[in-house]
């Protein structure tokens, strides 16, 4: 369904991607997974058209996507919840969600995925009129993926959705994240430091150091790699 | 009719009743009145810039400065032709006047798309300078175009400007801001400013609703200019420089960014404190400043700013 090749990014002179190339099939859910400064986030702002490769190219569902602007890949139904709590902080609830759907015009449509975005997260039916800002972490966490749906997107890329989020309301996000991947058959690019939960819940997994794919292959291969353990897994036991 | 509209009617009703009654009312409080109406126009068209999508500009002079010349440039060289011989009676010339506003203010918009389109790929202080140097540009131009006075500036436009014009000018900038903010459209500024990676991320072009907000602020800049200048009769560059700038700026901080209540009261607290404060005459800049540096303390996100964020009503 998607498919990066070759990408290349720099800052300045400082490169952040030097060549990294990989498939997500249809339905899957794929994380990246990799230390600090290895380029997850670097890969998923190109994919999403918020930064520019200098080389190398994203191919979306056959059509070459590189050189588009942010708000056409969107309008492609590709989308990208960034890190961090990136949700409109002075808006509400309601409001964060209605910008979701902001490139929606059948109203029937955006009450259907503002029902099922409920159904995920009763949470913020219960927060509706609050604005963003106010809410807990894990909250605005639940709103930013909420507001993606509301988008009704084939492709959702997710950015560290652990990030600063108390441990219980994580299982919850995963679950979710899992529970809207078999129903709706939504393909997933997931990026988490967590690589633990990042493998226990996709289906494949490509391992990023210093702007390079080190390691790829099936995620249940890959917990059990003893040299991926090491590094990346706390050391411990298989198992 | 909806609600909005019919408090622009209303608005525009009163200031053309009021403007009818000035010959009776005190001509030192008339001409207070009109300056405080000119700064809400400048104000408000700021605040969407500024204030709801959060783009800092410190140019607003400049474009003040395009519809002021601009709008004198037709009153004066064309008006005598197109109202012929009689002087085109009260219609004509108000027609000649609405007409000059509109140019103003439609230069005014052209040239805030021309600076727009490269600076608003800029952010924060980088954008803020970048719209200061551009309003100076804007100024040196004025000051060597001969046609247009240079330094001297233009004098002897006609007094086209009244109460009614200048408060039915700035109730049309109220609405139309309003209208552009509280619309589904419109919080698309809103998002800008909360979060521009996030706005991009839902699929908002997000410099596309930056423009549209520059290009608004900037017209109604224009039309406060032209009604500037058939209010004092004289405008030269200096009275444009980036000084006028930052009294909008402040106006706008004061009020609270993308409170329009607020900010209206700004404008007119900001327009009315140096004449209050006239009897201490040689002093009155300094307390001027000093009140300004107290109720920036005491109240940091501006006079109306919603106080402690929470549930909305």
């Amino acid at each position: 369904m998607l498919t990066v090749s070759d990408l290349h990014v720099s800052y300045g002179a400082i490169n952040a991607l030097s060549g990294v190339s990989f498939t997500i099939p249809q339905g899957a859910i794929v994380t990246l997974i990799g230390g600090n400064g290895a380029g997850k986030t670097t890969t998923l702002r190109t994919i999403s058209g918020l930064l520019r490769p200098r080389r190398g190219s994203v191919t979306f569902r056959g059509e070459d996507i590189t050189a588009l602007p942010a708000h056409a890949i969107v309008a492609r139904g590709l989308c990208h919840v960034p890190e961090g709590r990136m949700v409109f902080a002075n808006l509400s609830v309601d409001e964060n969600l209605a910008m979701g759907a902001y490139l929606l015009r059948d109203r029937e449509r955006i009450a259907r995925n503002r029902e099922f975005v409920f159904g995920i997260f009763p949470r913020l039916k219960e927060r509706l009129r609050q604005t963003a800002g106010t809410l807990s972490g894990g909250e605005q966490q639940m709103l930013a993926i909420g507001r993606a749906l509301m988008g009704d997107p084939a492709f959702l890329m997710l950015d560290e959705p652990s990030l600063g989020i108390a441990p219980r309301l994580i299982a919850t996000i995963f679950e979710k994240i899992v529970e809207i991947n078999r129903t709706q058959g939504l393909t997933i690019l997931l990026v988490e430091q967590n690589a633990n939960l990042a493998l226990e819940v996709s289906a494949g997994a490509y391992v990023l150091e210093t702007g390079r794919v080190v390691m790829q292959g099936p995620s249940a291969q890959l917990r059990d790699d003893p040299q991926l353990r090491a590094t990346y897994l706390g050391g411990g036991p298989v198992g | 009719m909806p609600r909005p509209l019919l408090l622009l009617l209303a608005a525009l009703a009163v200031s053309i009743a009021i403007s009818a009654a000035s010959a009776h009312l005190d001509p030192y409080f008339l001409d207070v009145a009109m300056g405080v109406g000119i700064a809400i126009i400048l104000a408000v068209s700021l605040n969407l810039v500024n204030g709801h999508t959060g783009q800092f500009s410190l140019g607003h002079a400049g474009f003040m400065a395009v519809g002021a010349y601009l709008s004198s440039a037709v009153t004066l060289f064309l008006g005598p032709s197109l109202l012929g011989a009689d002087g085109g009676g009260p219609l004509g010339q108000g027609l000649l006047f609405a007409g000059a506003l509109a140019c103003g203010g439609a230069c005014a918009a052209c040239a805030g798309l021309l600076i727009g389109l490269p600076s608003l790929r800029l952010k924060g202080d980088y954008l803020a300078l970048v719209t200061l140097g551009f309003g100076e540009i804007i100024r040196v131009i004025f000051q060597n175009v001969e046609a247009l006075g240079g330094a001297l500036g233009l004098i002897g436009m006609p007094p086209y400007t009244t109460f009614g014009w200048i408060y039915g000018c700035a109730a049309l900038a109220v609405y139309t801001v309003a209208c552009l903010v509280n619309s589904t459209y419109g919080r698309g500024f809103l998002a800008t400013r909360d979060d521009e990676i996030a706005a991009e991320a839902v699929g908002l072009d997000t410099t596309r609703y930056k423009i549209v907000a520059f290009v608004t602020g900037a017209f109604f800049a224009g039309v406060a200019g032209g009604l500037f200048a058939h209010f004092k009769l004289a405008i030269d560059p200096r009275g444009f420089d980036f000084t006028r700038s930052i009294e909008i700026v402040v106006m706008v901080i004061l009020g609270g960014m993308g409170r329009t209540a607020g900010v209206i009261a700004a404008a007119i607290l900001l327009t009315l404190l140096p004449e209050i404060l006239r009897p201490v005459a040689e002093y009155r800049m300094i307390l001027y400043s000093l009140l300004l540096v107290v109720l920036m303390l005491l109240r940091p996100q501006g006079l109306f700013h919603r106080g402690a964020k929470g549930v909305r009503p």
